[in-house]
Parts: C-alpha cells; structure tokens; sequence
C-alpha cells in the first residue's frame, strides 16, 4: 500500500527518509487518509531526527500490539486530551540538552477540536516548539464514527443518525487568533503544496498547526480507492480551503477553488454519510460562500468568491 | 547546617529545585505546575527559582501541568509538581498514565477537602483516592519531614528497583502554611545523595513506543511488576535512610513512626499531623499510668503489613484515627490496617478532623476514655470536632 500511484504518482527517491515513518503491518484501514499523510510525512521529514506524540485516536491503534511498533520513531501514546502538554514536556527538555529533535503531536479531530482544545490552545499560547498534526476524519472514529464538532453539517454519524445540524468548527481561525508563527490546512490531493508545507513547519520554531483532510471509508462510507478524489473534489467546490496562515496575520491562499458545483454534488454522492440526511450542493453554498469571502478580507486576494 | 525558616510548601519546593539542579549533569529538570490552595505557595517558589538545565511550565490545568511532567520525565529529565483537592482529581487521569509509563515523577499534595461544597481546609480524601493507582505514597508531619521527604522520595521514585511516581503529602495549612525551622543541606551534599536520573524506558533513539496497546496476558505482567517493584519500596527506603544519614548527617523519619509502642495497651494508629497531636495525648497518659503508644503510619503505600502485624501484636485496643471518609464503607486508613490486628484485639475507627476540623488532645482523650469502656470493636465512628 506504500507509494500508491493514487498520491498523484508519489514514488520512493533516495531523498526519502530511508525508513517509512508508518512500517508495513501497521493496523489502519486501507484508505486511511493518515496513512497518505505519514507518507508524505517521511519524504518531508527526511533524516530530521523525530518524536512523537500520539493521544487516544486511530494512531493509537495504529502503531500495533506491545512491544512491536508500526511508528518508526520514539513515540509516547499520551492521555486523549494531553497532547500538547506532554509535547511541551518533551521539546522543553529536548530544548534543555540542545538536541534538534522536532516534536510531532498526531492527533485526531476528537483529541484537537473537542477533548484536547483547551490543552491545545495552551500550547499556542505558550508558543512551544512542537508541530502539532491534526488528521482530521471528522468523527470519532476510533470508537465507530461518533460526531465531533469537526463533522460537518449534514453528516450522518452514530451520535447523529439523521445528519449533524451544526456545521464544523473553524479550526484554522481559532489557531490563527492565537498568533502562532505557523498555520495551515493541507490537501492530501495537492502534493507538492503539501511537502512545501509540512517541509516548511518541519523546520519552523515555534508553534506549528497544521489541518489535514483525512478521509476515513469506514466512517464516510466511501470508496477506499476514492480518498484522494474525495480530498480533490472537496478542494475543488471551495468546501476545503487550502491556505496559510503567518503569524496569525498573513493570510495566503494556495488552491485557487474552481468552485465547481458539480465538484461538490460528486463529494456528496460519493459518500454515504451524507445520503437521506437532505444536505446538497445548493444548501452548502452559502456558507462556503460566505467563509471564502472572509478568506478574501482576511488575504487581501479581490477575487469573487464565485466564478461561473 | 544552615537553618532556613520556611513553609511547608516552601521546604517541599526547596527540596524540589535542590533536586532539580542534581540533574544539570544529566537530562536536566522539568515540571509542569498549576496553583490550588494550599498547595500555591509551593508552585510560586519553585517558579521564582533558577534552576542550571531546568524549565517550570506555567500550565493551564492540573491535567496538563501533570501531562509536561510526563513528557519531560518519559524524555528522561527529573521532575515535580504539586496539587491538592480538586486539581488532583482533576489531574488523576494523567497521574493514572504517570504510574502506567513507570515514571518516577514526585508531587507535593497539600492535602485539601474535595468540594464541592467548596472547602479548603485539610482532609486526607484526595491522596486517598490515588490508593490504587501505582504511585508511591508518604505523609509527613512537620517541616523537616516534608523537605527530607521529597528528596528522599525522588531517590525511591528513581531507584531502578522501584521506578514508579511518589506522592508525598502533608496536612493542608496546618503544615504547607506553618513557618518553622528547616535544616537545608547544600547543593553539594544534595548532589551526591541524588546522582544523576537515569529513566531506561524514556524515548530516546530507538523506535520503541511508550504506553502502547497490549492485551490481558501482557497487562496482567506489567500489573504484577509493578507491584512487586512496590513491594520493594520499603527495603530501598531503608536504604535510602542509611546513604541520607551519610551525606546529611540525619536519619530520616521510618516508614512506621511509632511513639511508646511497644509496651502500650492501647494504641493510636493515624497519619499526617494527627500523629503529632496523638503523641502528645500518650505522654498525657502516660502521666495517668495508662499504657498508650502511637503508630504514625508515613508509608502508605506500599503498605507495610508485615510490620503493622509486629506492632499491633498482642495490643488490647487500637484507636484507627481517620481525616477522611470513605462514604458508604468507614476510614480508609482504617480499612487497610485492621485486618492486620489479632482477633482478640479491639479496632475501632474513629473519623475526626474530616473536612479541615481542628484535631485537639482533649478530643482524643475523649475518644481513648470511650475506647477503653468498650469490650468489642464498634462500627466506625464519625466523630464531629468543634
């Protein structure tokens, strides 16, 4: 399942870490959008020496059975909602001894949006030396696809059989208003963009939060084949921003949204968590609509929000 | 010498960065540290000292304070903090994953009632609830002992036998807020009582993971050793008197600090500051010709079951004094330790002082003058003291 020619051709060249991040045998659904990440993840990373943090969520599953470990670097599979606090304790003496260990945080979306955010946002403030990864299925899906307030509108979940009402939570601006050096969202589809960045917060200090799409076939009902497409069309329609964020002010938008309606209707069809529950493309318009046009203000970019 | 005048909370935090500087040859020194009454003055000492290699993380919380010093000490540097009350409870999940990384963190607990209804004063029921968890447990009753036992509990905590956290507490305001003389050895003398901390399970080049799944045969092995490494506990600590009193020049308290025992009656088993006040009501009656010892229990966990026997063999009467409740069941000191009295021996539990009450001799000359009537044990007794 490694190098896949689904990652748009992403193959093995001698610049790759020489040990995948994620080892074969490891304990992920095929078509598990975290296991694109740690891919792109090893290639970014090269031979930058790494620990990482892992809270309750899927990768806490997915590093296997003690004493064997599907992680390929020194990991500590924290409390749920303790992340960012154990990291903190681990770049602070990684700090102390002068090493140039980067510290990883893999954390879902439950252990980031929800449990988590109040350690989360601690760290931000405090500005720690950590690279905070949130791979984000958008359910809790470690314990069989329950809602999370990164679900969005319209999605059916075994906590909301009939579809989410609320709409998800802007994780992006929340971590930009604590004015961190680094923040971004990353499209598994977009790779180049992606290694650029994860290359970029790699070596950046300070606080680094990084939002990754992660598609999830077992709690999307999707294709297992089709998790890289999904990422795409959800780029494409304008319902997944890709930008940046510098330093909670710099805003730069780095996919150009075609704003495709038939991008968006084809998200929707392929998954069928959102099937019966009466979401369509014309009642998400609005609100993408409306929080691209912030993205405008916010990154001086007078571009129409919509283009037919 | 030097004699310092200090807190309790101030000895425990002084104890802590002497501790901390020990390791500035090793990984250095990292805590993670929120404020609760009474345990604040604890934390702002330590926050105003500079410690060579160490860092003090102002956290957000009680879980995260305990979750730095969990990354801090898994990436092999020594580490501290301090709680009470509602901050430990709200902290025990990550205490619970401390114990289960075999981390040998040390805190500080100045014990606190549990509220709501809010209540600040003293009540052993926080520490308590931590019986289970796999962390070593000590109570102290004065100044001295709160500071050579936080030093001494980072050299149990880490020694390779043991290596597991330490809890060492002391009564709330009634000790972490009294100013009294302290004996502050130097760094020097701390540094070769406290050699460098060496943690093997702590994430350094190989790919092993920390605290990862594993299944019922593999929890129950690491159940059992930790227990046995508990177990273990009480000869290290002997140990650890004897290189104490080498480098300081003093023997640290025992585990069991008895108090005319052998050849008493009656006796008074309790915990923390009860066991001061407990000395003084024997020496009272003694003068009366009544033959009454005190057992002040300072290890409780491990617990010390095989001395306990010792000391209770053959006594008429033990008075089981508790500054807590166990709701539905009766004192948790008492609970443990009745069972290791001889059948023929009245054990009777008296709960006082519970939520902060103000413990004096005449209450326990009161409680003792009702024990020595009885002629059986009675159900344990909530005992309201004004």
């Amino acid at each position: 399942m490694m190098n896949e020619p689904a990652l748009n051709g992403m193959a093995y060249t001698e610049r790759d870490r020489r040990e995948p991040l994620l080892r074969p045998g490891n304990s992920n659904c095929g078509g598990c959008g975290m296991s694109n990440l740690m891919q792109m993840l090893r290639r970014a990373a090269a031979d930058r020496e790494l620990k990482m943090v892992v809270p309750a969520c899927c990768a806490a599953v997915t590093s296997g059975g003690f004493p064997e470990s599907a992680f390929s670097i020194p990991t500590i599979m924290s409390t749920f909602a303790s992340a960012a606090s154990v990291a903190t304790g681990v770049a602070a003496v990684a700090q102390l001894n002068g090493e140039e260990t980067r510290v990883i945080c893999l954390a879902g979306d439950g252990g980031t949006y929800d449990i988590g955010m109040g350690t989360l946002s601690a760290a931000a403030e405090r500005n720690e030396d950590i690279l905070y990864i949130c791979y984000d299925n958008e359910i809790y899906g470690n314990t069989g696809g329950q809602r999370s307030s990164a679900t969005p509108v319209g999605a059916a979940t075994t906590s909301t059989l009939r579809g989410k009402q609320e709409g998800k939570k802007d994780i992006l601006g929340i971590m930009a208003a604590h004015r961190i050096p680094y923040a971004a969202s990353i499209s598994l589809a977009h790779i180049d963009d992606t290694l650029r960045k994860l290359q970029f917060a790699l070596d950046a200090k300070g606080f680094r939060f990084l939002h990754v799409l992660s598609p999830c076939p077992t709690g999307w009902k999707s294709e297992p084949a089709m998790g890289i497409e999904l990422v795409r069309l959800a780029v494409r329609s304008g319902l997944f921003p890709v930008f940046e964020v510098f330093d909670g002010e710099r805003y730069l938008i780095n996919v150009e949204p075609e704003f495709s309606a038939e991008a968006l209707t084809m998200y929707l069809a392929l998954q069928r968590r959102f099937r019966n529950t009466g979401v369509t493309e014309e009642s998400l318009r609005p609100s993408i609509e409306r929080y691209w046009n912030y993205l405008r203000l916010m990154s001086g970019r007078i571009v129409p929000a919509r283009r037919n | 010498m030097p004699v310092e005048l200090i807190s309790a909370n101030h000895a425990a935090a002084l104890a802590a960065t002497l501790a901390g500087r020990a390791n500035r040859t090793a990984r250095g020194f990292c805590s993670g540290v929120y404020p609760i009454t009474p345990s604040t003055e604890c934390m702002e000492y330590l926050c105003g000292q500079e410690i060579e290699k160490g860092k003090v993380v102002r956290a957000d919380s009680e879980h995260n304070a305990m979750g730095i010093c969990i990354g801090a000490s898994a990436s092999g540097a020594r580490s501290f903090t301090t709680t009470c009350s509602n901050g430990l409870a709200y902290m025990i999940e990550n205490c619970v994953a401390a114990a289960g990384y075999r981390l040998p963190i040390v805190m500080s607990v100045a014990n606190r009632t549990l509220g709501p209804p809010w209540n600040i004063w003293a009540d052993h029921g926080d520490s308590l609830m931590m019986r289970d968890l796999g962390w070593l447990q000590l109570y102290s009753a004065d100044n001295q002992e709160v500071f050579d036992t936080v030093l001494c509990a980072f050299k149990l905590a880490e020694d390779p036998r043991v290596m597991m956290p330490a809890l060492t507490c002391m009564d709330g305001f009634i000790l972490s807020h009294t100013m009294a003389q302290v004996e502050v050895p130097s760094q020097e003398q701390v540094d070769r009582f406290l050699p460098p901390t060496d943690i093997p399970q702590r994430l350094d080049k190989s790919a092993h993971t920390l605290g990862q799944m594993e299944t019922p045969h593999q929890s129950v092995v690491h159940r059992m050793q930790h227990h046995q490494a508990m177990l273990t506990a009480q000869q290290v600590y002997a140990e650890i008197q004897d290189s104490f009193e080498e480098v300081f020049g003093r023997r640290p308290a025992d585990p069991l600090v008895t108090y005319r025992a052998e050849d008493a009656e009656t006796l008074i088993v309790s915990m923390g500051t009860l066991g001061v006040t407990a000395e003084r009501v024997v020496d009272q009656l003694r003068e009366q010709g009544q033959a009454v010892g005190s057992v002040r229990v300072r290890m409780f966990r491990p617990v010390l079951d095989g001395d306990l026997r010792k000391i209770f063999a053959g006594k008429k009467r033990i008075a089981v004094l508790d500054r807590d409740v166990s709701i539905g069941f009766g004192g948790v000191l008492w609970g443990e330790v009745r069972g290791f009295a001889e059948p023929a021996t009245i054990v009777q539990n008296y709960m006082v002082g519970v939520g902060g009450g103000d413990v004096r001799p005449e209450h326990m000359l009161t409680l003792l003058a009702e024990l020595e009537q009885s002629h059986e044990s009675g159900a344990p007794q909530i005992v309201e003291v004004a």
